[in-house]
């Protein structure tokens, strides 16, 4: 058990260590790791914890790494999973704004960082528009989006209510479609 | 104290950000904006080294934030807070997957859900660009000519960027390392 849960934290710190953008990124070593090497689950279960991890709140690499432990060893088995994850972040995030903080103030610091915040931008207008392509797909997730936008901007009521509201709202609207379809498809 | 507040806030981020690391922005901003702990210059730099260090974005940007405010103790207690509310959850979905799973519920509100976010996150981007002060408003008020209120060289590099990132799908560290570089040079 105690070394189960010492591998899992381990594995996880090297996956964290490693992978570039958390999420899909670390799916060839999750494969490699616990399908080949280990057998202790095999692909579909990967796959579905994928999608769940996606449908649920929070980050999805650390859904995804709370699933497989938890799978093999129960609640401590997710915890030791999830802590191996974020160690090696805590440690180099920590030791690059400790660095960072030092040199704000060199102009050649100032001025990278000003070149960086232009291809920030870029960055997001491309997860913006492939999100924009898996979700928006008709008037009322246009109108959805646009709304959002405008309140966000312009407002500043919480993101916490503009979310839940955006959920029920689905369900408000969905809701009745799915049945209506369903209705109209019995002979 | 100042531990606690932020366990406490990053405890309802990790609650209420639907859609993976960029969807915690939008509330990173507001946290900015609603307790003064640090400036909305910092969003870009916490996004482009969390893009360009190992681990998931969101918990790098966890960190980062975390560090800024309190220290490295500061950065663990904000990465714990956001992580926790997945390890109840996930525990708790895991006991009931079958149900879950083919969930129509948990399928109509995400209809809702994912054009929100897509349009949350837009608007983070928006803040971004003032942050990046491609459009000097401060100027073009100055002065009263149009030219002056974009800033061509930050637009053109802009464009350049965007179309290489479409085009060449590298990881995010190739742009962000190139664009420090051309930053440099061009004394942006």
């Amino acid at each position: 058990m105690f070394r189960d849960l010492i591998t899992l934290y381990l594995l996880f710190f090297r996956m964290g260590a490693v992978t570039f953008g958390g999420g899909y990124a670390m799916l060839p070593i999750l494969r490699r790791e616990f399908i080949q090497s280990r057998s202790w689950m095999d692909e579909e279960t990967i796959m579905d914890y994928y999608a769940l991890s996606q449908g649920l709140p929070g980050i999805i690499a650390i859904n995804v790494s709370v699933f497989i432990g938890y799978r093999r060893r129960g609640v401590p088995g997710g915890i030791a999973a999830a802590l191996g994850m974020v160690s090696p972040c805590i440690i180099i995030i920590s030791i690059i704004a400790f660095l960072l903080a030092g040199f704000q103030d060199n102009p050649y610091v100032r001025h990278a960082l000003a070149g960086i915040s232009v291809c920030v931008i870029a960055l997001i207008l491309d997860a913006v528009i492939s999100l924009w392509k898996k979700g928006v797909k008709d008037k009322v997730g246009l109108a959805i989006c646009l709304v959002m936008l405008v309140l966000s901007v312009f407002t500043s009521i919480s993101p916490i209510l503009l979310v839940i509201s955006c959920a029920l709202l689905g369900i408000a609207v969905r809701t009745p479609q799915r049945r209506a379809e369903k209705g109209g498809e019995k002979p | 104290m100042i531990y606690l507040q932020l366990f406490w806030e990053f405890f309802k981020i990790g609650l209420f950000a639907v859609g993976g690391g960029m969807a915690t922005l939008p509330f990173l901003q507001e946290l900015a904006e609603k307790t003064g702990w640090y400036p909305q210059s910092l969003i870009t730099d916490m996004i482009a080294i969390s893009e360009s260090t190992p681990g998931p974005i969101g918990i790098n940007m966890a960190t980062y934030v975390g560090c800024n405010v309190a220290g490295i103790f500061g950065g663990v207690v904000a990465t714990l807070g956001e992580i926790i509310p997945s390890v109840i959850i996930v525990v708790i979905v895991s006991k009931y997957l079958e149900k879950f799973r083919g969930s129509k519920l948990v399928n109509d509100a995400f209809y809702g859900l994912r054009p929100a976010v897509t349009g949350l996150i837009a608007a983070a981007g928006i803040s971004v660009i003032q942050e990046a002060s491609i459009f000097h408003w401060d100027l073009y008020q100055q002065t009263g000519e149009l030219l002056a209120f974009f800033d061509f060289k930050k637009i053109l590099y802009f464009a350049l960027v965007f179309f290489a990132i479409k085009k060449f799908k590298k990881h995010p560290i190739v742009y962000i390392a190139a664009s420090a570089a051309v930053g440099i040079l061009l004394a942006f």
